[in-house]
């Protein structure tokens, strides 16, 4: 069967989003970092929404450990997770404007592989990449909008994840204490949530909603 | 009187890695935001805290 057109693509998500809030959305620009249950999960609900502009980061392969949670699928084992999220993201909207970097992210890089997009997505697991990224983010390309994720391990309740307001663009989600390296595995449902809140977060901020 | 993470707290005179080090934080594992401005990491030592400063210290966990 073949797909819909750009513009009955574009037409449906008007007509749920609002015209307003629909141009707003194709006009925007999100760069993803890091994509594993957070990332993956944040690109195909920005996707979905008609987000223009992604761009996704991530040096590492599809694991069989991910597929607990993030978007991949036994097939694609052993693929860079930028091809497998790649091909995911474009079955799920065709006209979205992909870029794809397989790159460990770091400060020597940053500031370059970022300076496209105007919002930024942390969406790392280890906790010292997380700071860094952050850190150097508000140090030295302030300018953008920041949304952050920390604390989404284990069972502990849903309504722990929450999403604050750190200063006037920068932004974290999640429980800020439920930490793997206490044991905890991360569980799908758990994870979505948190990443559920980065997208809603992003897409708050495309709508000129700033506030939490 | 110095705000951290919302709690008032006798802090005036600290420097940001003293009150990271009493919060028992690792400083690869946190990013420190002084009246909304970050705090570089070169800067912890000599950022000498005082009355009426809001801090938000926030703390990095594994997972994602």
């Amino acid at each position: 069967m073949s797909i819909p057109s750009r513009e009955e693509m574009y037409a449906a998500l008007a007509e749920r989003h609002g015209a307003e809030l629909q141009e707003k959305l194709s006009s925007a620009s999100v760069a993803v970092c890091g994509l594993g249950g957070l990332g993956s999960n944040t690109a195909i609900a920005l996707a979905r929404a008609g987000v223009g502009k992604l761009h996704i980061i991530d040096f590492d392969k599809v694991d069989i450990s991910n597929l607990n949670r993030q978007q991949y699928f036994p097939e694609q084992l052993g693929e860079p997770k930028t091809e497998a999220l790649f091909d995911t993201l474009k079955r799920i909207a065709p006209y979205c404007e992909i870029k794809k970097d397989c790159v460990r992210l770091s400060e020597k890089n940053m500031k370059q592989l970022l300076s496209d997009e105007s919002i930024i997505a942390e969406a790392f697991d280890k906790a010292d990449q997380k700071a860094m990224l952050v850190n150097y983010v508000l140090e030295n390309i302030p300018e953008k909008y920041l949304v952050s994720a920390s604390g989404m391990a284990g069972l502990a309740p849903s309504n722990m994840i929450t999403t604050k307001r750190i200063a006037s663009r920068f932004y974290m989600c999640g429980d800020g204490v439920s930490d793997i390296a206490d044991g905890m595995g991360l569980i799908s449902s758990r994870v979505l949530i948190c990443a559920a809140h980065q997208a809603h977060a992003i897409i708050r901020i495309i709508a000129g909603e700033y506030e939490v | 009187m110095v705000k951290i993470n919302g709690e008032i707290l006798d802090k005036d005179g600290k420097s940001v890695s003293e009150v990271l080090s009493e919060m028992n934080i690792n400083v690869k594992q946190v990013a420190v935001e002084l009246n909304e401005e970050i705090v570089p990491k070169v800067k912890y030592d000599e950022t000498i805290l005082k009355d009426g400063d809001v801090v938000e210290v926030v703390r990095f966990v594994g997972g994602g």
